[in-house]
């Protein structure tokens, strides 16, 4: 069985429409590490071998957050710039991830139809996600279809948060039981 | 019996060393043991000991010692504030009691020179027994201590005028008036002293110790403190003023100068010997023969003079609008007869104003009411406060309208201490509206907390009908804020024990302590220094040219670290390792330790961050090459 890690950064999850159902939904599930990155270091001080001890264990890294400004909120970037080392993610020697699959899980406030090119974001959502895609490819990731949830600002009905909740929940359960080779890879890593 | 002098040291040092730790364990406060010890190696159990009062005469010295420490706690503003008390409350328990036992004895048929004379030596309470037993129980900064404080004062100075009153009491008219001329010159010269105390305390004392200070030799500085009280005991003495006041006085001199806590520390020990060696002396002394041969009369004797006193300060209080709970606790400290009824006596019996018999019985009297003080305390800790305290929050309940919402009843939170440490605490939680209840034992801060509709129960923490009343069944957390480190373990002690589902978070006062508190089983501990320092050295990193948000960084890896090796230190420690003594060599210890961490992990692995190129091992990790590293990209950035 697959081990995710979940990495997920919310800033305001006290406003929180989609995300803390999302979250939540995936709590104490065997095999699924929910790591809370502004819960963890409310200082942003991240422990950078903490950090990649927990990627090392794990073979699906999943960043969970809210499309703010078209990027992560900061502290997933700051995530990124320290814990994805020169010589660990990337780089001479920098294996430690090989084999390994990402994928995003973000909310955004427009619509579907808004990231396209007639939309007035003007860009697919795949473009706008192109450092978390080329990140993956850098650092030898396997890099997965992000799951969005669009129309955050207008579409609150508590029904299909629902459903996307569940939904989520599924794909996750899935992705877990996928082919065995990244878990193999794990073991003889670690 | 006679013995070399050093034997006789040695026994008074033996006897306090083995009777007080026991004493102690038995909770009966060192004073006690000291009396029961001396009550031991005296002439009617072994006989270890000679010319007890003589060493008593010496031992004294103490209780001058202690006022001078007193006095240097004291800022001059301070005892200005005092003043109240001192006058009011001191002067309706001196002259009630006085007038009191005058009348008693008078009806008991006494001559009224005798009565007045006796009146006013039993009305003088025992500063040393009073301010030790208070101290030893911290309870100095209570209502009821500062009180009982002003009382004690106030007797100090009374002492003066009973000296004089003293000789015209004599019955037969056998006593030559002393020349009344010299007493205005008396009066000048007491004048003089004093004005030279307070003077010379500024303009004198404090450029010598600063003179002293700076040539770094530490017996000597003991030497000048010690021969400063000692001068201003002897000038005092002189003038026929009491020595005890004079130090006292020169304490308040000094309690602005900075000087202060390094003459505490230096005198502390000095006076703790002197007044455990006149407890035993006092123990030593009470005369058993006396005490055999008329049992009944001195028992009666004894317990009506307690018994008047305790009924007179309890109606001072009542007068002066003490607190009740408090007002308990001041009547049972002062009601004994104290050191100064020795003095008095003697001089009374040299002016034939007392006879031999009476001054006997009267001196193994105020000692057994001596004894007895400390354990009337007991029974006011063990008897009186607990009722009190079960009583008070109920009452308060009724008093105070935010008490009358039912479901306000029970905060999640509960704060123990609010001086300034816990006052943050509680006005963060507070301005985001988190109901919290507050354990206080200062009257003042209680009425200010009060406008500000704080829910506030008046008293000791450490009381487990308090904290029951106070609703720490249905709190979630508990914070414990108060100042004395050794109160904040007897705290949380009580509360892991008796409410075990409370998160108890504690304020540390250093790293020792803090180590204590985590095996103790604190869930959250606080050392109070460790923010601001790190701040401070943030800052400094700053001011050398660090970029803030790198010297922020530096700030954390150090309190992470910190606290990683504070918490796997306490982990490893044996519950048995033994307390040491002397705390400083114990810190010196662990400082040593510690920047021996420091220098080898000082620095997380930062440097391999945001850059694009491994660092080679050698490169990284020491505040040097980090300085430099910084340099290099200034220069760098200036140059392209």
């Amino acid at each position: 069985m697959h081990k995710i890690l979940v990495l997920f950064a919310h800033p305001a999850l006290q406003k929180s429409i989609a995300h803390k159902s999302l979250f939540n939904e995936i709590q104490n599930i065997e095999g699924i590490t929910c790591h809370d990155l502004y819960d963890t270091y409310p200082d942003s001080f991240i422990d950078i071998k903490h950090e990649q001890t927990l990627l090392l264990n794990h073979d699906i890294i999943i960043f969970q957050f809210p499309l703010y400004w078209y990027s992560c909120p900061a502290i997933l970037k700051e995530w990124q710039d320290l814990v994805l080392e020169h010589g660990f993610a990337y780089g001479e020697h920098g294996d430690k991830l090989v084999g390994k699959k990402m994928m995003l899980a973000i909310s955004t406030g427009g619509s579907a139809n808004s990231y396209s090119t007639d939309g007035y974001n003007e860009h697919d959502i795949s473009q706008f996600l192109l450092p978390f895609s080329q990140m993956s490819k850098l650092c030898n990731l396997e890099y997965l279809t992000p799951f969005v949830v669009h129309d955050i600002h207008k579409r609150h009905d508590p029904a299909r948060i629902a459903r996307k909740t569940k939904e989520y929940r599924q794909l996750l359960l899935t992705l877990q039981q996928q082919n065995e080779d990244a878990v193999a890879a794990r073991q003889e890593n670690s | 019996m006679e013995h070399g002098v050093l034997f006789n040291i040695f026994i008074y040092l033996a006897a306090g060393v083995i009777a007080v730790p026991i004493a102690k364990r038995l909770g009966l406060g060192s004073v006690l043991g000291y009396l029961i010890a001396g009550v031991i190696v005296g002439p009617y159990a072994l006989s270890l000991i000679s010319n007890q009062e003589d060493v008593m005469h010496v031992a004294e010295f103490g209780v001058v010692m202690m006022l001078f420490l007193v006095g240097l706690e004291l800022r001059p503003a301070l005892l200005w504030q005092l003043k109240m008390p001192i006058l009011g409350t001191g002067g309706l328990q001196l002259s009630a009691t006085t007038l009191c036992i005058f009348l008693l004895l008078l009806a008991c048929g006494l001559a009224w020179q005798t009565a007045l004379a006796i009146g006013l030596i039993v009305a003088l309470s025992s500063t040393a027994i009073v301010l030790q037993n208070l101290q030893e129980r911290e309870l100095m900064k209570t209502e009821a201590g500062k009180n009982a404080f002003a009382v004690l004062l106030f007797q100090d100075i009374a002492v003066i005028p009973i000296l004089s009153i003293l000789p015209l009491l004599v019955i037969q008219d056998t006593a030559i008036v002393e020349s009344s001329t010299s007493s205005w010159l008396s009066a000048l010269m007491i004048a003089g002293v004093i004005a030279g105390i307070i003077i010379g305390g500024h303009f004198l004392v404090v450029p010598l110790l600063r003179i002293i200070a700076g040539s770094r030799s530490r017996e000597i500085f003991i030497a000048t403190a010690l021969a400063l009280v000692v001068g201003i005991a002897l000038a005092m003495e002189a003038v026929g003023l009491s020595a005890a006041l004079g130090t006292f006085l020169a304490g308040v001199v000094l309690a602005d100068s900075e000087y202060r806590h390094e003459l505490e520390s230096d005198i502390e020990p000095f006076k703790s010997l002197l007044l455990g060696i006149f407890f035993i002396s006092v123990g030593a002394s009470i005369d058993f023969t006396l005490l055999l041969d008329q049992p009944i009369l001195v028992a009666l004797l004894v317990t009506g003079l307690i018994a008047v006193k305790f009924i007179v300060l309890f109606i001072t209080g009542i007068v002066f609008k003490i607190q009740r709970s408090q007002n308990w606790l001041f009547s049972c400290a002062l009601a004994q007869g104290g050191e100064f009824a020795f003095v008095l006596t003697s001089f009374a019996l040299q002016r034939q104003v007392l006879d031999n018999k009476i001054a006997s019985l009267l001196v193994l009297v105020v000692t057994l009411s001596m004894v007895f003080t400390p354990l009337l305390l007991i029974v006011y800790d063990k008897i009186i406060a607990p009722t009190f305290k079960r009583k008070r929050p109920q009452v308060e309940d009724k008093a105070t309208p935010e008490h009358q919402i039912p479901d306000d009843t029970d905060s999640s939170v509960i704060i123990a201490g609010f001086g300034g440490f816990g006052q943050v605490v509680g006005r963060l939680l507070h301005g985001y509206h988190i109901n919290t209840t507050i354990l206080e034992n200062d009257v003042g801060q209680i009425e200010l907390l009060q406008q500000f509709k704080y829910k506030v129960f008046y008293g000791d923490a450490e009381q487990l009908n308090l904290l029951h009343a106070a609703g720490a069944d249905n709190a979630k957390l508990f914070i414990i804020a108060v100042e004395s480190a050794s109160r904040t373990k007897r705290i949380l002690i009580k509360v892991k024990k008796h409410f075990p589902h409370l998160t108890v978070l504690v304020r540390a006062t250093d790293r020792n302590h803090a180590q204590q508190l985590i095996r103790l089983g604190a869930d959250h501990v606080f050392r109070e220094s460790l923010d601001s320092g790190i701040s401070l050295g943030v800052e400094t990193l700053k001011a050398l040219g660090m970029r803030a948000n790198q010297a922020h960084r530096a700030g954390q890896v150090f309190r992470r670290h910190d606290e990683a090796v504070l918490h796997e230190e306490a982990k490893r420690m044996h519950d048995q390792e033994p307390e040491f003594v002397n705390r400083s060599l114990t810190e010196r210890r662990i400082l040593k330790k510690l920047l021996g961490l420091d220098a080898l992990t000082y620095y997380d692995n930062l440097n391999d961050a945001w850059s694009t190129e491994a660092h080679s091992n050698e490169e990284k990790n020491t505040v040097g090459n980090l300085a430099a590293a910084h340099k290099h990209n200034k220069s760098a950035s200036e140059q392209s």
